[in-house]
């Protein structure tokens, strides 16, 4: 049956391509075949958004950014998502790969790939973003579009293992108050997590977007830190430490602290405060004449929801609330929307966001004033284009 | 010692430690042994727990340092490109243009120590033995002026070195931008 099914096909499709030829010298409209089939899609060669990133004397350790103007909804595809390794990217066989966890626990366990994928698993779309993202505009370094100003963020469908199902099945011991989180790269990265946040809502996760993780984003397994700052959510997972104080590891120490304008750096600065950023009309992009234009941005919150995205098209004298495209999730990014007419008029725009909290995004002057020029992570400023007369939208 | 200010956090965390079951309720995956768990465990601690024993003196540092650091961060640690300075900068942090390295900003020894031997020498990280370790560590803070040039380090001096930023870390206060809005 399946072979004679096979001839048949192989027949009319013969038969087809001939009688194509002959309609081909009869008839202009005719249509050529279109690709076959392939294992892995790709998309249309006519698509060529890709990550941006300047060439480094050191690419181990150097970051790449999403092109958010390009971006629909509000999931990131894998292949774009922004990139800040510190010791290159591993290749690691998940068969060889195992995740220890011990210190302060009443059994130290090691899980293979396959112990993992047994155990109850969830899935849940969150927010990464870099401590650094948007540090350039802190510092007056205004990204020229969405991507160069705040690229360092993406969004995905993470799916894995609660931590604390993984710390339950160890037992935690008295005296645990942190765990040490390390990587399985060159470098081995360390972050000291609190236990608290830890048995909250951190996930093990080896799925992102429906597939496994990306090796750039931490294949086979990496932890997924809802809201908190991209580094410390480890990629490459390969071991858990449970223990009694933060092991002041470099990234916490001399790095992702923030200098105060008195000389001191605040330390474990984990939340992503809220923000956003309009992604369309946004800097390096041209309307093509007055008339309307939809626009669209992201909004997000490492505290929880997006309750309120305004927008202002004068130059901030005026707010409108922009609608909130469904669903609005927790520490995940909220697509915003707001139809405008342009009037051929030279005027700026710019968003900001209210969470769950009550927390509004703030002007960079009144950030500023607190934290001053030093500080440049964890910076979350109003973020304003310009559009000038002739339809250019710029950054200044 | 500031960590008071953990404490807070510290006394929410053991109610939600004691919240948990300490019974095991998949009994998936295998005991770890304590020679899988010794080959694996490279933390460092602030107060020195996890430092193998071994030791490193400043001139053997000097001459680890020549042979495979001076060539990214300078002879005397000054830094070169994107490689950073390892030395200075202290009394710049409250500038327009604060320095920071490990002398200026570092507030722990043990930190110094673990970054470099997880991470150091940059194409070939993980690659220094243990007393090399201590003694580059050794060179650094001597550069810095923290440590005499004949003293020996190990396992115990380092986490009693009082770093010169020690105490020059806050928690985070965030919110720290009160917002008043404009009325629609």
């Amino acid at each position: 049956m399946r072979t004679s099914e096979i001839t048949r096909r192989a027949f009319l499709a013969t038969t087809t391509a001939a009688l194509g030829v002959i309609a081909a010298r009869a008839d202009d409209g005719a249509q050529e075949l279109g690709a076959p089939r392939r294992p892995y899609g790709e998309r249309s060669p006519f698509e060529k958004s890709a990550r941006y990133f300047r060439e480094s004397a050191t690419p181990a350790s150097a970051s790449s950014r999403t092109p958010l103007q390009d971006l629909f909804g509000i999931i990131t595809p894998s292949a774009l998502h922004y990139e800040v390794h510190h010791s290159g990217v591993p290749q690691i066989d998940p068969h060889q790969h195992e995740l220890l966890i011990h210190g302060l626990v009443e059994r130290p366990l090691i899980f293979t790939m396959d112990d993992l994928h047994r155990l109850p698993s969830v899935s849940r779309i969150h927010f990464l973003e870099c401590a650094g993202n948007s540090g350039g505009e802190q510092v007056g370094r205004a990204g020229p579009n969405p991507q160069r100003s705040h690229g360092l963020l993406s969004c995905s469908e993470w799916t894995g293992v609660p931590l604390r199902i993984l710390l339950e099945e160890a037992g935690m011991k008295t005296g645990a108050r942190w765990i040490v989180a390390e990587g399985a790269d060159a470098g081995k990265l360390a972050r000291s997590i609190p236990l608290e946040k830890a048995l909250d809502d951190v996930l093990v996760a080896y799925g992102q977007n429906g597939e496994a993780l990306r090796p750039e984003q931490g294949y086979p397994v990496r932890l997924i830190v809802p809201g908190w700052e991209g580094n410390v959510n480890i990629k490459w997972l390969g071991r858990l430490h449970v223990v009694d104080q933060p092991y002041m590891t470099p990234y916490e120490t001399a790095g992702y602290t923030d200098l105060m304008p008195d000389g001191r750096a605040r330390q474990f600065t984990f939340v992503m405060e809220a923000k956003s950023v309009i992604t369309r009309p946004a800097g390096e992009q041209q309307l093509s004449g007055p008339g309307f234009y939809e626009i669209t941005g992201l909004a997000w919150s490492g505290r929880g929801r997006i309750t309120r995205v305004e927008v202002s098209t004068d130059g901030g004298k005026a707010w409108q609330d922009a609608e909130l495209n469904e669903p609005v999730l927790p520490k995940a990014i909220t697509r915003f929307r707001l139809p405008w007419s342009w009037k051929a008029n030279e005027t700026s725009i710019a968003s900001r966001c209210t969470d769950e909290t009550g927390y509004v995004q703030p002007t960079r002057d009144s950030l500023l004033a607190v934290r001053g020029l030093n500080a440049t992570d964890h910076y979350n400023g109003i973020k304003t284009w310009y559009v000038h007369a002739d339809g250019k939208v710029s950054h200044e | 010692m500031n960590r008071n200010w953990f404490c807070g956090l510290c006394a929410t965390m053991a109610v939600a430690t004691a919240a948990i079951a300490q019974s095991t309720h998949y009994s998936v995956g295998r005991v770890a042994t304590p020679d899988e768990i010794r080959k694996r465990d490279i933390s460092v601690g602030p107060d020195g727990s996890g430092l193998p024993v071994g030791h490193g003196t400043v001139q053997q540092g000097r001459l680890i340092y020549q042979m495979l650091c001076a060539n990214c961060h300078g002879d005397r640690g000054q830094g070169i490109g994107p490689y950073p300075a390892l030395v200075g900068g202290q009394g710049t942090l409250a500038s327009p243009k604060p320095i920071l390295t490990v002398g200026s900003y570092w507030p722990y020894a043990t930190t110094v120590w673990d970054y470099i031997r997880r991470t150091m020498p940059y194409q070939k990280p993980g690659s220094l033995s243990v007393d090399e370790t201590y003694s580059l560590t050794a060179f650094i803070l001597y550069m810095n002026g923290i440590l005499g040039e004949s003293t020996k380090l190990n396992e115990k001096i380092l986490p009693a070195i009082k770093m010169p930023n020690r105490d020059g870390f806050v928690p985070d206060p965030r919110p720290d931008v009160s917002v008043t809005k404009d009325k629609n």
